[in-house]
């Protein structure tokens, strides 16, 4: 019988899931702070798209899935990848083309991978992440080993066939997956209004009979409390669902970028949505922590980035005449 | 003549803008274009505005069939992909759709289209954001394909693809888009397609070289100039149509040939090429041909590694060094 997908309340966090959360956030936040730096200072490479803003999609999605389920990702990978409970030393060494980094410094920040954690891969290409998923749900489908795809994406990108084709594809076989947009109102230096003619990306799901929905994805007790709805009805074998996250990106499109084409005031505001802050402000009010666990963590945090930096920097450089190896797999 | 100075990115920006204003019905469209990646169309949406720079959504296929169905209906689009490495997203309105048009439809629409891509490795963009598929492209009938070095070649072979009625692939290079060089002023100065150009005069060794091939194999001459090696670089800027008189000739003269090109050596430019000499010129040859190019593998993020894949000066030098047979 065809039940309809619905959002159960949000329910309200205790210390221990929350400082968890809280901590996977400003590892994120970190991580990419530092990224900036060191990409300012030459030290990191290529292109680097920073997710600063938008921690609580990733985090507040995988914090539902277990080590076993996978999650596609996107160019702004960083975040996607720390979220699955990724290492921010082999992040780290990755982007600074070391060895000991997840790529072993063959793809850098673009994509970065981690085969254990079902993370199957950052990508450079735009929408391409999205069939990936159906492949992942294909497979756990086929040898029922009940693992989810969370397929991240953004609006951008939700305008490549590659994304309708997944979608429908998708829905027609009822596969395991959770296209979560993460809507940022950007696509490069095109606001959303500028390449789409819909507000909402979720409104697209309908048209592939599968349900979707819109959230506040700087709510990180938000994107929590839809991901776990979301992601017992997938799991359910009841076929996938288009999860949409409104966010901010508070930073340029890359690395580097000096963003005219962003109007000032509207860049000013963004910070007023930080999903940290927010969460930080909301869990001392409800008196679940104190500052002082807050600042714990953040210290943590803070060590374990410096940590590594230093990690990464410290890695050995593959031989540069070693470029001929893993073109074929043995 | 007069002479400006200019990159080739500027270059291309002029072309583009002359031909704009020449032709209304030519059009440019491509993800964020007005702003311009790599500054190359930047400011066209001034002087032309939305109408006619037309940023698009994130949807290759869209943009390319879509130029296709409009060169096919009256107009001139150019269409900007904005790297190389998704043109994989578009392949069909330009292999099945653009390619094949005027053929299938016995002549009854052609397709004027220009797709420009930048290509090339260097600049730590890892293994999606650093190939060059030139020679993909080549064995494509009904395409076009060229690929400039200078910002002069830029400009007048951009002009004659806008100006003609086939579907053209033109292949920048990245790292070639902020190398300066003479520009001839005048709105009407084009390169005919199918035409190559020979960047040195020598004796000794032919090297034909492409895009961001050709500076390097220049410095080479130069100092090869020096210990009396006297090298020919011919640059074809055209792949398809080749210039194939131009090389077998100046082989017929030197008797030696290098091929240096940055993409992938396997059916290569260079392939295309021995090939060629070695059918049409055997008789001429006094040495192996050699090839230069990307051994079969991708692009590193890892700089070093990355540069130990491109193809450099030090291995066209390696190889004009074995096509003497002196190693
Ligand atoms: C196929 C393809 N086309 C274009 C690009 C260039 N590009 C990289 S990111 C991007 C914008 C993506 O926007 P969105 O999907 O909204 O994600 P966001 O950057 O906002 O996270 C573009 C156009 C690309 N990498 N791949």
């Amino acid at each position: 019988m065809k039940q309809d997908f619905k959002l159960t309340k949000k329910k309200l966090l205790g210390k221990v899931p929350a400082l968890k959360l809280l901590k996977r956030m400003l590892l994120i936040r970190r991580l990419e702070e530092t990224l900036g730096k060191l990409f300012a200072d030459s030290e990191v490479k290529g292109f680097v798209h920073l997710s600063i803003g938008q921690e609580a999609v990733p985090v507040g999605i995988c914090a539902n899935l277990g080590d076993d389920d996978y999650i596609t990702s996107t160019h702004r990978g960083h975040g996607h990848l720390i979220g699955k409970g990724g290492d921010p030393k082999r992040t780290m060494a990755e982007l600074f083309g070391k060895i000991e980094g997840y790529c072993k410094g063959r793809g850098g920040s673009m994509h970065v991978a981690d085969f254990e954690l079902g993370v199957l891969g950052a990508n450079g290409i735009v929408g391409a992440g999205t069939l990936l998923a159906v492949g992942s749900g294909f497979s756990a489908k086929y040898l029922k080993n009940d693992r989810v795809t969370a397929c991240f994406f953004g609006d951008g990108a939700s305008n490549q066939g590659m994304f309708h084709e997944a979608a429908n594809l998708a829905a027609v076989w009822r596969l395991p997956v959770i296209f979560v947009c993460e809507n940022n109102g950007w696509a490069e230096f095109s606001p959303q209004s500028s390449h789409q003619a819909i507000k909402n990306v979720a409104d697209r799901a309908a048209a592939y009979g599968m349900p979707g929905v819109t959230i506040d994805g700087d709510d990180i007790e938000a994107v929590h409390a839809a991901a776990a709805d979301v992601v017992d009805w997938v799991r359910d074998g009841r076929g996938p669902v288009l999860l949409e996250c409104m966010t901010h990106r508070w930073q340029g499109h890359y690395a580097g970028d000096p963003q005219p084409y962003r109007d000032q005031d509207e860049l000013a505001a963004v910070t007023q949505h930080c999903p940290i802050e927010r969460f930080k402000k909301m869990l001392i009010k409800r008196k679940t922590i104190n500052s002082d666990e807050f600042e714990a963590v953040a210290t943590e945090v803070e060590l374990e980035i410096n940590e590594a930096v230093e990690f990464g920097r410290q890695g050995t450089d593959p031989d540069p005449r070693d470029f001929m190896s893993y073109i074929y797999a043995n | 003549m007069s002479m400006g100075f200019n990159t080739i990115a500027g270059a291309i920006n002029q072309a583009i803008a002359e031909e704009m204003r020449r032709d209304e019905t030519v059009v440019l469209i491509g993800e964020d274009v007005a702003s311009g990646i790599f500054g190359v169309t930047a400011g066209l949406i001034e002087e032309f505005g939305k109408e006619r720079i037309c940023d698009t959504p994130i949807s290759e296929n869209a943009i390319v069939g879509c130029a296709v169905g409009a060169a096919m209906t009256g107009m001139r689009p150019i269409v900007e992909i904005m790297f190389q490495d998704f043109l994989t997203c578009c392949m069909d309105p330009i292999v099945n759709q653009a390619a094949k048009m005027n053929y299938m439809s016995g002549g009854a629409f052609s397709v004027p289209m220009v797709v420009r891509s930048p290509g090339g490795a260097g600049i730590a963009a890892g293994p999606q954001h650093s190939q060059t598929f030139a020679s993909w492209f080549m064995g494509v009938p009904g395409l076009k394909v060229v690929s400039p070095s200078t910002p002069a070649d830029a400009k007048g072979l951009l002009k004659s693809a806008i100006r003609d009625n086939n579907p053209v692939i033109f292949l920048e290079n990245k790292l070639l888009y902020f190398e300066g060089g003479e520009l001839p002023d005048g709105p009407n100065i084009t390169i005919p397609l199918g035409q190559a150009d020979v960047k040195r005069e020598g004796t000794d060794v032919t090297v034909v070289a492409v895009s961001g091939m050709v500076p390097r194999a220049v410095r080479i001459a130069d100092e090869l100039s020096d210990e009396g090696i006297s090298i020919e670089v011919i640059d074809p800027r055209t792949l398809y149509p080749l210039d194939t008189k131009t090389i077998l000739a100046s082989v017929s003269k030197t008797g030696r040939l290098v091929t240096a090109e940055e993409g992938v050596l396997t059916c290569g430019l260079g392939a295309e090429i021995a090939a060629l000499v070695s059918e049409q010129a055997c008789d001429c040859l006094d040495g192996p041909i050699v090839r230069v190019g990307t051994p079969h593998v991708s692009y590193a993020y890892n700089q070093a590694m990355e540069w130990a894949t491109i193809p450099d000066e030090q291995d066209i030098l390696v190889a004009v060094k074995k096509a003497m047979g002196c190693e």
